[in-house]
């Protein structure tokens, strides 16, 4: 396999050509094997520091970017800003070089804010992850559900399932586009890798100009719904009433809730995912959140030598 | 009486004698190139405006070769911070600043802490201003606190001078409120200046709303929060007849509604700021705080709207918005940092760049020189201090001497400043100010700052 080159950092899907993408998905794909062995390990990264430098709070990203460096025989740090000196006024850019002083080699960042990460990458010289960045990306986020989606479609025991391509796939991202970081990141990679891609919502949850994004728009979840082969629900935030941007959780369920009644109108062998944690009884009810769960556990599991693959291209490949 | 910030009254206080040789003399009103000519000052006044001047002994001679010497520029709109933000700015180090870039007066805006709401805090500014290198005038808050629920003694504040009203940094939300604000200021004579930004609209936006914002995931603020209050405000000047001025106008519309307002015969004035002339919300994708800035950097169309507005006559000034933050705030990222960035240094090396040497429209040296001196002065009453020209004998000698071709590269640890958030760190810049003369004294001589 060619050597795509990567920059230090990864701070997003945006400046990721589709070679480099499908790099990374076969590289998660040869991992994705070091789970089933007896010891989960490999000593790619031996003597390296993958520190995780959260300003937000997450488990689930946290644990999994963790155990993706375990795995590869990496020592790992935590840092979470509400155990931190944060709290106590230290800025970020003093945060992260203290970090960094006890000799890192990688930082995985969250933040709040969008754009924390590349800021942080403008500091240390260690790489830098993006581990989400308010509204702006989630890039490993969006890998991993590219590997869901194609090891879901392919037959099995292929080296990287369906080649890594996506042409000829629809795929609908249903919800707050507008505040979500997972969306602008799934939307870049899935278009990478040649799907089709339908952002879903009302006009409030939509970004204000599309300009420039390689998407479709529908408000009509049922006018669009029997053409999906993948629906890809967002969380909604409770704040959204707050701000006016929608009547009630009753009337989202109602015009964009993955229910029963539409489930029943998915495509044979449409895919449903969800980036967690679910909102179960408003983007998805609960029975079909059951019904498609297997996946959304694939998703989890899958973010594991998804991020062993941006650690080891960032640390331990060859540049 | 005099106007505020006027501490020698009319007199210079420059001693000796500086002839100011070989330049370009550019007079709001002049020839539009100028003309051949060098400049004698005696004891802080223009005595001579004449090509080919013998050096009078013991005259300090000022090389204006290439140069174009026009009055001391004016600034309607400084953030100075004193007092309450001494770590990001002093009434000194701004004015040292404001030296280097040309001027020789600037108006304090009044989001201090405390905010310039009353004539003590108001005349504590002005013995601030009165050592320092280029005439500091205030600007008073057109409500307590800048809290937009009360009138501030707008009264009080005019009788010790102040011209100029606005709660800058925000906009009078409340349109009944501003109502009464213009009507009472008519009475007294002052400008009302609003900052356009209905704060419903923006919701807090920290860029420009748009293809960007979008792209990047952080807030916008639509252009319409700008807009909307500059249409309602036209109307209030239409209303009570009051002098209105729209601070740092950045959107095509609002500069627009300014064009109409004047076709109708309306009193009102608009500036826009060097770097709206300059910058586009393209920036923001660097997340660099630097580019954080309200009104936001807008889209291409509107920097161009706004060139087209000052080579139309839409615009009456330039202005800086020159707003200091320490570096620590500016650090953080994006969305989290203080808006606002330093401007006085590079005003009119970019204002030149873009409104004299750009590829539209251009303007010629003199016509620049009235939108950075000759206009804003009179908006701020300040030509009665002999600011903003014309360069005459018996003047006060407030001179800015601009070498247009000179190249150098911004750097904020190098400002005059205390602060360092220039938007054009690293870039190149043509067009330099050599010297700056205040009330006769140099200030500034080749571009370095005297004291």
């Amino acid at each position: 396999m060619t050597e795509v080159a990567l920059p230090r950092h990864l701070l997003g899907i945006a400046g990721l050509d589709r070679a480099a993408i499908v790099e990374l998905l076969s590289l998660a794909a040869s991992f994705s094997e070091v789970a089933e062995r007896p010891i989960p390990k490999v000593p790619a990264l031996r003597g390296k520091t993958v520190a995780t430098v959260f300003f937000e709070p997450s488990t689930r990203t946290r644990l999994s970017f963790e155990s993706a460096a375990r795995r590869l025989s990496a020592d790992t740090m935590t840092f979470t800003a509400a155990t931190s000196s944060v709290t106590k006024g230290e800025s970020l850019r003093d945060t992260v070089e203290t970090i960094e002083a006890m000799g890192v080699d990688a930082l995985v960042v969250r933040h709040r804010a969008a754009g924390a990460p590349a800021l942080v990458a403008r500091w240390v010289t260690a790489s830098v992850v993006n581990a989400g960045d308010g509204a702006h990306e989630h890039p490993t986020q969006a890998l991993l559900d590219c590997y869901t989606i194609l090891e879901a479609l392919a037959p099995p025991g292929a080296e990287l399932p369906g080649g890594g391509d996506c042409s000829g796939l629809s795929i609908g991202i249903v919800g707050d586009v507008a505040h979500s970081r997972v969306a602008r990141s799934c939307a870049l990679a899935f278009e990478a890798l040649g799907a089709a891609v339908t952002l879903v919502g009302p006009r409030t949850l939509l970004p204000p100009s599309l300009e420039g994004w390689p998407v479709a728009v529908a408000s009509d979840l049922d006018a669009v719904l029997g053409e999906l082969d993948v629906v890809y629900l967002l969380r909604l935030q409770t704040e959204r009433m707050r701000q006016a941007r929608l009547p009630s959780l009753e009337e989202y369920r109602e015009r964009f809730g993955l229910t029963e009644g539409r489930a029943r109108r998915l495509r044979p062998g449409a895919l449903v995912l969800h980036p967690g944690p679910m909102n179960r009884g408003v983007e998805i009810d609960a029975s079909v959140a059951s019904e498609h769960a297997t996946l959304v556990t694939r998703q989890v599991r899958n973010g594991v030598p998804t991020r062993m693959a941006v650690l080891f291209r960032l640390l331990g490949g060859a540049r | 009486m005099s106007p505020v910030g006027s501490a020698v009254g009319a007199g210079g206080r420059g001693t000796g004698t500086v002839l100011v040789r070989g330049g370009t003399v550019v007079d709001p009103g002049g020839p539009p190139a100028g003309r051949r000519a060098d400049v004698l000052v005696e004891d802080g006044r223009i005595v001579a405006v004449t090509d080919g001047l013998e050096v009078p002994p013991g005259a300090l001679v000022l090389d204006a070769g290439g140069c174009l010497v026009g009055p001391g520029l004016v600034d309607l709109h400084t953030h100075l911070r004193q007092p309450g933000g001494e770590a990001a700015e002093t009434v000194a180090t701004g004015a040292r600043a404001a030296a280097l870039g040309g001027y020789t007066a600037v108006v304090a805006m009044p989001n201090t802490t405390p905010a310039i709401d009353t004539a003590s805090v108001a005349r504590d500014v002005l013995a601030l201003g009165r050592p320092a290198t280029c005439q500091v005038a205030v600007a008073g808050a057109i409500t307590v606190g800048r809290a937009g629920e009360r009138l501030a003694p707008l009264g009080e504040l005019a009788a010790i001078g102040v011209r100029l009203f606005t709660d800058d940094g925000r906009g009078v939300q409340d349109g009944g409120l501003m109502r009464r604000a213009l009507e009472y200021g008519r009475d007294l004579g002052v400008v009302l200046a609003e900052h356009c930004e209905d704060e419903a609209l923006a919701a807090g936006g920290a860029m420009h709303e748009g293809a960007w914002s979008s792209r990047l995931g952080i807030a916008g603020q639509p252009s319409l929060a700008e807009e909307a209050m500059a249409a309602r405000d036209i109307g209030l000047a239409r209303l009570t007849g009051a002098r209105l001025h729209l601070l740092h106008l950045s959107t095509a519309a609002s500069l627009a509604l300014v064009a109409a307002a004047k076709a109708e015969g309306l009193p009102v004035t608009c500036e826009v700021t060097p770097h709206h002339l300059s910058l586009t919300d393209a920036e923001v994708a660097s997340f660099d705080a630097r580019f954080r800035v309200n009104p936001p950097l807008r889209a291409a169309d509107d920097v161009a709207a706004a060139r087209r507005a000052c080579t139309d006559g839409v615009v009456d000034a330039l202005a800086t918005d020159h707003a200091p933050h320490p570096v620590e705030a500016k650090e953080a990222p994006f969305e989290e940092a203080p808006p606002g960035m330093l401007g006085l240094e590079t005003a009119l090396s970019v204002a030149f760049s873009v409104l004299c040497r750009g590829d539209g429209p251009t303007l010629s040296p003199a016509a620049l020189f009235g939108l950075c001196a000759a206009r804003p002065a009179a908006i701020a009453g300040l030509d009665a201090d002999g600011q903003g020209g014309p360069l005459q004998p018996g003047a006060v000698a407030h001179l800015c001497v601009f070498d247009p071709d000179e190249t150098w590269t911004v750097s904020g640890a190098e400002s005059a400043s205390r602060s360092r958030n220039t938007p054009y760190e690293g870039r190149t810049l043509t067009g330099r100010v050599r010297h700056t003369l205040y009330r006769g004294e140099v200030v500034v001589r080749d571009a370095r700052a005297q004291r």
